[in-house]
């Protein structure tokens, strides 16, 4: 489903962002990409979203080829996939019921659709006694999950999860961390990236690690190691 | 496509009310330019009033030695009419000249008794000829000049009102260049405005256009909603332009009508009220559209 073939980013300078990456991920996997800062995972997730090209190599989305799209193409594409991110990235002005909406309004959904959507996907994620508040009247958690619900509510293929624990605290890491996994079970494919190694250790699940930008381990059932 | 459209101009709405007092600022000076523009417009339609109402005073008018027959006077007339310059000739006898003058200065006793004592019709039956524009009056005169009606001709009187017109052409004209440039460079000032109220416009919608551009938003409707700001701001500043300068003409209309006789500013401002409406919205609009996609192709990248 995704394939990274010989893969490398050079920015300017000749600063490699990554070197020769190579992996695939198939349907339903869940896949903790990992390292410490700057190893190259954010760099994967902008070259499968398309926001960046790569220097060399390619990159495979079902039948999409990534580096190849051009920027009309992009718009219908990114809505295969869902993103989640470290800081949340919701609307402060929209309540928790608008900021799912918003991603089906721009993805030219009727109201009708949007009116039967959001109240589920809110369900799902648990907010559904708080689809009218503001994010300044939710805990990190609850912005999280309804970052979630907004990256789901339009089914993407695969959920790209970027370090969506950073700035919760473990209890709230727990609760994102296991809808996560409930919305991989369900058969979207998850890419989970982050440096908490209690979570990848916890969830016993494939894990690609990334060192410096090369791809230093890649492992069924693995662990975050890190020398 | 219309569920898009309708979401385009809903996002450019709320764009443009939430930016208030930068919009409202910029629709200030879009008026301004739009007022220059339609100022130019009005200035155009005086300008025409008052040529076609000289060009009105503007004839040549022929006057025959008390002998020369009416026959004579018809054929020359004729003669006349085929030249290509001439628009029409009106014939005036000594009989209707007389008529016209006792009707003239009909209650003035004094006046038509001596016309009376001198015995016999002292008129000259005269010729008006027009042409069909000022600057061929030259070419008639000249006509006459070498002619052989020239025996027949007592007098001619070329009004002297085409030297006045002509100057007053070359000052409505320097008037109006004036005008033009002045409407180019307002149009530009309004062009950077927009073009600044729309960069800044982006930079405060940028953490939305990040989400949109993350969900899957199409380019048109990232964009379109500072193309939307753009058409509004052009917009609201030409309703508000044909709405502010409507008392102006009413008061200016019959000031202007002692100046130029049959001109009506005020009936022909309300009588092209919607076109007026519609070439200001198109000019504004027009600039608006143009700087909102400017700043977009410098701000707003994929």
């Amino acid at each position: 489903m995704i394939a990274f073939q010989n893969v490398s980013k050079i920015y300017g300078d000749h600063s490699a962002a990554l070197e020769d990456i190579g992996f695939q991920v198939g349907p339903g996997e869940f896949v903790s990409l990992v390292g410490r800062s700057g190893a190259g995972k954010s760099t994967i997730i902008r070259l499968l979203i398309g926001e960046e090209k790569p220097s060399k190599g390619r990159v495979f989305f079902g039948q999409y080829e990534v580096n190849k799209l051009r920027d009309k193409e992009l718009p219908a594409f990114r809505r295969h996939i869902g993103v989640v991110f470290q800081d949340f990235r919701l609307l402060p002005t929209k309540n928790a019921y608008e900021n799912v909406a918003f991603a089906l309004e721009v993805a030219g959904r009727s109201q009708r659709e949007i009116g039967e959507l959001v109240p589920q996907v809110l369900d799902m994620v648990g907010l559904s006694d708080k689809m009218n508040n503001f994010p300044s009247e939710l805990s990190g958690g609850e912005k999280q999950r309804v970052a979630i619900a907004r990256a789901m509510v339009h089914r993407p293929e695969v959920i790209i999860a970027d370090e969506p624990t950073g700035n919760l605290d473990p209890l709230h890491t727990t609760e994102i961390i296991n809808l996560l996994i409930k919305i991989n079970e369900l058969g979207t494919t998850l890419i989970l990236a982050t440096h908490n190694k209690d979570i990848v250790n916890a969830l016993g699940k494939r894990v690609i690690t990334l060192d410096k930008g090369r791809l230093i381990r890649d492992e069924e059932r693995g662990k975050y190691i890190l020398v | 496509m219309i569920t898009t459209l309708s979401r385009i101009i809903h996002f450019g709405l709320k764009s443009f009310w939430r930016n208030g007092l930068l919009s409202t600022a910029t629709v200030l000076v879009m008026l301004l330019a739009l007022f220059v523009s339609l100022g130019l417009v009005i200035f155009t339609e005086v300008r025409d009033n008052a040529i076609v109402s000289l060009q009105d005073k503007i004839d040549i008018v022929v006057y025959f030695k008390t002998n020369t027959a009416e026959d004579q006077i018809l054929s020359i007339k004729e003669s006349l009419e085929s030249l290509p310059e001439v628009q029409e000739i009106a014939y005036v006898s000594k009989e209707k000249a007389l008529e016209d003058f006792k009707v003239k200065h009909a209650g003035e006793q004094s006046v038509i008794g001596a016309v009376d004592t001198v015995g016999n019709n002292p008129f000259e039956a005269s010729l008006n000829i027009r042409a069909f524009s000022p600057d061929q009056y030259a070419a008639i005169d000249e006509s006459l000049n070498n002619s052989v009606f020239d025996q027949y001709i007592s007098k001619k009187s070329f009004d002297e009102n085409q030297v006045a017109i002509d100057r007053l052409v070359a000052i409505i004209d320097y008037v109006n260049r004036g005008g033009l440039a002045l409407t180019i460079i307002m149009a530009v000032i309004a062009g950077l405005i927009v073009f600044n109220t729309i960069r800044l416009a982006i930079y405060s919608s940028r953490d939305e256009i990040s989400i949109m551009r993350a969900v899957g938003a199409s380019n048109a409707l990232v964009r379109g909603p500072f193309i939307v700001d753009g058409i509004l701001v052009g917009v609201i500043a030409a309703v508000l332009s044909i709405l502010f300068v409507m008392p102006v003409v009413s008061f200016l209309s019959p000031h202007l009508a002692k100046f130029i006789p049959g001109s009506n500013l005020s009936s022909y401002y309300y009588s092209n009220v919607f076109t007026l409406l519609l070439w200001q919205m198109l000019f504004g609009a027009g600039i608006g559209v143009f700087s909102g996609y400017m700043a977009i192709r410098r701000y707003l990248k994929n």
